[in-house]
């Protein structure tokens, strides 16, 4: 099958990591905020044992090989034996293990802090639904991109309908599985502003590869901002380009399964995409966001992404298209 | 050490003339395409060993090629549906159809030779059990070819793998070819109890077993209690997914989890079911390359009997993200690493006994692949240990770092010491060794290969790449790191095929028994010279190491002083032992080729392919005709004491007919007790689990009332009575040659009781009301009917093949193991069908 080559969006912003590029947003190793940061030394220290006894074992075969035969009969002793097999990992596993203890303690006092700040994430295939609640207490719903206020402990909830997907932001803490039937909660907490980059932890079929999503943590007041903003409904189209898209969103029936507040677009079933125009990416991390690839999304997301549910709409014009893609972008 | 004189040797010489062509003559292998009917454990030791390296080299093509897909960013190689399906097939293949087939093969080849037994007590059961893996393993790779092949991951999480998000037969399929690896598993699970227990020469105690013995008995024993976890797992999906019943959908009250809990509850065992005969392997090649015996011998037995035991302790680690309460969490990250333990004690004393070698450590072919096992196993276990710290654990998981962990170890620690075992023990079943030239470049090639490939998606997965990804983008730095591990596992590729020249050119099996000799003067019992009838005589054994301890032991086997240097019986023959001090008990008539046990292989086969595409009709008489040829199969397999007793040598005179306790039978049919108590716990976790997870769904406030408890007692008192008549007719078995109806009656009785208690039970609940497509209450009520129904099918075949032995005159109180099969089965299955009883109709009223 013939398939147009796909640009996997990373869009990271090149003023925010200037020398790494994009290496690191989706890295363990670049902990940005709360539970990364504890598990961060604990990685380290559990790396640096395991290959100081890596480093031991190999003289030891080294030196049993080889050695002199006065040190190769130190080796062949019974003492050496429960020494080395028995009593060295009791005390080396004894320490880890407490330490590991100690970081999850860390995590559970983290937890019970948060509750203030609340986003539910519900995992669908293959794409992310997020809902904010505003301090008032209303529900603000947006996809496939999680803002965060710099500093603030968020709790968010993790819920699935469909089948088993886990959520993991690398630079900012550990994954947790989003399970039907159950309620997961992870508390996040961004220590510095920037963008990261999450993935879909659990195969979840079809394109699980192409479930990714941005994480894009801003100072407290900018995010206040932000969430009071994308409360209100969609920007109203300008001009007649936009305007025709929008006539097309509403007659090909894109409102059965896409929300733009403040239109009749109600649908549930697809991303909100009341603002979608103001995200980082489209298709879950699979596109970077633009009027162009709005256009071919719609046309070959079938190809872009298969297996997807959203019906491919190849009957469209490339004007058509072209119309569509700029009143998307518009929902800013 | 009090070493025997030639005048202690239990049979004198010379040999009476024609003894040795007689023994030939009743071992000899049939030859041409009879050789399928084969039943000596050489033979079909070998093809089992090498339908394992097939499916080896199938599913290592299937990870080149997703290799090549990874190899740059965003690639086109393979689409996203079927690289889906690849990896699924890789682990499946890998951990169903290669790893755990392959190390039965070595029991089957390698123990009866340790042993110095002639072949394994049950010959046909293994053929049979190979011949169903050769047929299902085949039909289940061969979907990835047209597009069926199950495409859920090799752990198959519903609700993914559930109707609704899987349709289609491809996740049929998978549990159809886990369904056959689980038949032969438990099947090679028996065969290896019965025969390390069982089947050890003469003075072989159990502390003067081979390491790789207790490898095996330890093994098995795993198999027992693991296996039966995922049979009931895939009992469960599979019924859900045909029949609606919702054990795992949360909105009718099941539970994901549940499936993750039996899964893993089975697939950690599996790890070291995998890996605990491989150290058992070099265990034994790592003194006969030092020359000395292993250092640290009681140590490393209990190492192996605490890692089996450990292992059953730490499931959940493979379920630390989906968010468990954080006490348990920490119970079994504590667990995960004790288990590291044992594996610590093994590897200090290889080390130790390296160092002790006499002379220098020897550098062979086989040496160096223990070398590299010692090497890539550590650093795996090394990682296990930082992946069983929980937060660790959070970051890693499902990332290529776990990718990288457990190829560590499952290659390192198994198909590293395989290679060093085809190297070592080839030139047993083989006329010529395995070139020691090709053995290295093919070890050097494997062992950078190996690194090359692996050790960078440690990184890979660091930096956040998540596994079963088909694709993934260029610019977050993983580019670079899945190219060398795409160069690395060519590397590794090349090796295997370097093997592969060194195979086709350099290894001639013999038809059963007399190889290449023994090339490294190891000191255990394999190396004895023999023939297809394995050693000439069965040798008295006073050591460990008996070739290294009694140096005439080798010439003495060979002009049959030892004992049983003939066939007395005109037939196939071993000596069964006692259990645990190994003192002489009686001679077992063995089977030999044939093609009932072939037909039923094949007949199983077609039931269960037939059955997954929905061809019911054909799939019934498939299965009809798999009973038949297993009641052919078994009618020769109770010859009674026709052929008297008969001497072994040393003056002693056994029996070559036992029943009761004392006999192999009666063995095999505890383990196969054992089995189904382990899957009925597996049903009783479940059954409890699920209350504890949607209480509300129970009965009364969730389901109809439970039927009055009249019916649970009429059906409890049928079956106790069933029991009563079953203990009955094992007191009138009639004399030999006495016919008399009484006994077969009182079968007939107990086989209707039975059916009777179990159609009772699901009447009840069917006129009360409950439906199993209800919620997750009732499938878990009418399970415990199922459980108890598969247990009532098989006690009435049993009691009707036992009344049907008993019309003909082939059933008495003497020749009644038959019989005995019935009755250890039945008050299994009365006990079982007591406490279903009990669980299904107290407890909700006790909890509700």
């Amino acid at each position: 099958m013939a398939r147009p080559a796909r640009v996997l969006a990373c869009t990271c912003s090149s003023a925010m990591l200037p020398l790494a590029g994009c290496a690191g947003i989706q890295s363990a190793l670049v902990p940005k905020g709360g539970e990364a940061l504890d598990i961060d030394p604990l990685f380290w220290t559990s790396a640096g044992v395991a290959m100081a006894v890596m480093a031991m074992v190999t003289i030891l075969v080294a030196v049993a090989l080889r050695g002199p035969v006065r040190w190769r009969q130190v080796l062949s002793r019974e003492w050496f034996l429960t020494g080395g097999g028995i009593v060295l990992p009791i005390v080396v596993l004894t320490f880890l293990l407490v330490y590991g203890f100690l970081v999850m303690q860390a995590g559970a006092t983290r937890m019970s802090a948060a509750g203030e700040h609340v986003v539910t994430v519900t995992g669908k295939r293959w794409w992310w639904r997020v809902v904010y609640r505003t301090p008032e207490g209303r529900e603000v719903e947006s996809a496939n991109e999680l803002r965060l206020p710099v500093g603030r402990k968020v709790m968010v909830r993790l819920l699935s309908d469909d089948v088993i997907h886990s959520f993991w932001v690398p630079q900012l803490a550990g994954k947790l599985d989003m399970i039907p039937g159950r309620i997961n909660v992870l508390t996040l907490e961004a220590a510095e502003p920037g963008i990261s980059r999450g993935q879909c932890a659990e195969y979840c079929g079809g394109a699980h590869a192409l479930m990714a999503f941005h994480v894009v943590a801003m100072p407290a007041a900018e995010y206040d901002a932000w969430l009071a903003r994308e409360a209100m409904p969609a920007r109203v189209p300008a001009s007649a380009e936009e305007e025709r898209g929008a006539a097309l969103f509403t007659a090909n029936g894109c409102g059965a399964c896409h929300t733009i507040a403040g239109t009749r677009a109600q649908g549930r079933l697809g991303p909100d995409l009341t603002h979608v125009g103001s995200r980082r990416s489209i298709g879950a991390a699979t596109l970077p966001n633009d009027a162009a690839a709005f256009a071919r999304w719609i046309a070959e997301n079938d190809h872009i992404k298969p297996e997807n549910l959203m019906p491919p709409y190849r009957n469209l014009a490339p004007d058509e298209l072209r119309a569509l893609g700029a009143f998307l972008d518009l929902l800013e | 050490m009090n070493r025997a004189g030639p005048d202690d040797l239990p049979n004198a010489l010379p040999r009476p003339p024609g003894e040795e062509e007689k023994l030939k003559r009743v071992w000899a292998t049939p030859r041409g395409w009879r050789i399928l009917s084969a039943v000596n454990n050489t033979v079909v030791g070998v093809a089992y060993l090498g339908f394992a390296f097939l499916f080896f080299l199938l599913a290592g093509v299937v990870a080149l090629v997703m290799r090549t897909q990874l190899a740059v960013p965003g690639n086109d190689v393979v689409g996203q549906d079927l690289y889906n399906q690849l990896f699924t097939m890789h682990g499946t293949t890998m951990m169903f159809l290669f790893a755990v087939p392959a190390m039965e093969a070595l029991g089957v080849l390698l123990l009866p030779q340790m042993l110095a037994a002639r072949d394994l007590p049950f010959p046909r059961l293994s053929a049979f059990a190979i011949w169903a893996y050769v047929i299902g393993g085949l039909v289940f790779f061969s979907t990835i070819f047209y597009g069926l092949a199950p495409k859920g991951g090799w752990f198959m999480y519903p609700p993914l793998t559930l109707t609704e998000y899987s349709p289609g037969d491809n996740a049929d399929f998978w549990l159809l070819g886990i369904g056959f690896i689980e038949i032969s598993a438990i099947a090679g699970a028996i065969e290896i109890v019965v025969g390390t227990l069982r089947t050890r020469p003469p003075g072989m105690s159990l502390t003067k077993m081979p390491i790789f013995a207790w490898a095996m008995l330890i093994f098995a024993a795993m198999i027992m209690f693991a296996f039966p976890a995922v049979i009931l797992a895939t009992m469960l999906l599979e019924i859900e997914r045909a029949f609606g019943w919702p054990f795992f959908s949360a909105e009718k009250g099941g539970d994901p989890l549940l499936w993750q809990h039996l899964f893993w509850f089975f697939g950690h065992p599996e790890v070291y079911i995998i890996f605990l005969p491989a150290a058992g392997l070099v265990s034994m090649i790592v003194p006969a390359m030092a020359r000395r015996p292993l250092i640290g011998y009681r140590l490393i037995v209990v190492a192996l009997i605490g890692t089996g035991f450990f292992s059953f302790g730490l499931w959940v680690h493979h379920m630390f993200a989906t968010g468990l309460p954080a006490l348990s969490l920490a119970f079994f990250s504590a667990v995960s690493m004790a288990v590291a333990i044992p594996s610590g004690i093994q590897v200090f004393s290889w080390i130790a006994t390296i160092a002790a070698s006499e002379g220098r450590f020897r550098i062979t072919t086989p040496s160096l692949f223990v070398l590299g096992f010692l090497a890539i196993f550590t650093l795996g276990g090394l990682t296990g240990v930082m992946v069983a710290l929980v937060p660790v654990d959070l970051q890693v998981h499902d990332t290529y770092f776990v990718v990288a962990h457990f190829h560590y170890v499952l290659i390192g620690g198994m198909v590293f010491p395989l290679f060093a075992t085809f190297y070592y023990w080839a030139p047993m079943v083989s006329r010529r060794r395995l070139s020691e030239t090709l053995g290295r470049i093919t070890f050097w090639l494997m062992f950078i290969g190996f690194n090359v490939a692996f050790l960078p998606m440690h990184l890979t997965g660091l930096r956040g790449m998540p596994r079963r990804v088909w694709t993934y983008p260029g610019d977050v730095g993983w580019d670079m790191l899945n190219m060398i591990s795409t160069v690395g596992a060519f590397i590794l590729a090349a090796g295997v095929l370097v093997f592969i020249v060194d195979l086709l050119r350099n290894f001639r099996p013999t038809a059963g028994g007399g190889g290449a000799g023994d090339p490294w003067g190891a000191g255990t019992l394999e190396w004895l010279p023999g023939d297809v009838y394995a050693a000439r005589s069965i040798p008295l054994v006073r050591s460990r190491e008996p070739l290294w301890d009694q140096p005439n032991l080798a010439r003495e086997v060979e002009e049959g002083r030892h004992f049983l240097p003939n066939a007395p019986t005109g037939g196939r023959e071993t000596l069964v032992c006692s259990p645990v001090e190994a003192k002489p008990e009686y001679v077992l008539q063995m089977p030999g080729p044939g093609w009932s046990h072939v037909l039923a292989a094949i007949f199983m086969a077609g039931f269960f392919l037939l059955l997954t595409v929905k061809l019911v009709v054909p799939a019934v008489l498939s299965g009809i005709a798999c009973i038949i040829a297993c009641i052919w199969w078994g009618w020769s397999l109770d010859p009674g004491p026709v052929k008297g007793d008969v001497p072994i040598g040393a003056g002693i005179v056994l029996p070559t007919y036992v029943s009761g306790p004392r006999s192999h039978a009666w063995w095999a049919m505890i383990v196969l007790v054992f089995v189904a108590t382990s899957l009925y716990i597996a049903y009783v976790f479940s059954y409890l689990y699920l209350w504890v997870v949607s209480p509300d769904a129970w009965s009364p406030h969730g389901a109809p009332a439970l039927p009055p408890a009249t019916w649970p007692l009429a059906s409890g008192a049928l079956v106790a009575a069933g029991a009563a008549a079953m203990l009955l007719a094992g007191r009138r078995l009639p004399a030999p040659g006495r016919p008399s109806a009484t006994a077969p009656l009182l079968l007939a009785f107990a086989a209707l009781a039975m059916t009777g208690a179990v159609v009772l039970e699901v009447l009840g609940h069917w006129y009360s009301g409950l439906r199993p497509g209800q919620n997750a209450y009732a499938a878990a009520t009418y399970m415990a009917s199922v459980l108890n129904v598969q247990v009532g099918i098989a006690v009435v075949l049993l009691a009707g093949y036992a009344i049907a032995r008993s019309l003909v005159g082939c059933l008495d109180a003497v020749r009644r193991v038959n019989f005995d099969n019935c009755a250890i089965l039945y008050p299994y299955g009365a006990v079982q069908i007591l406490l279903s009883l009990l669980l299904v109709h107290g407890f909700p009223r006790m909890a509700g």
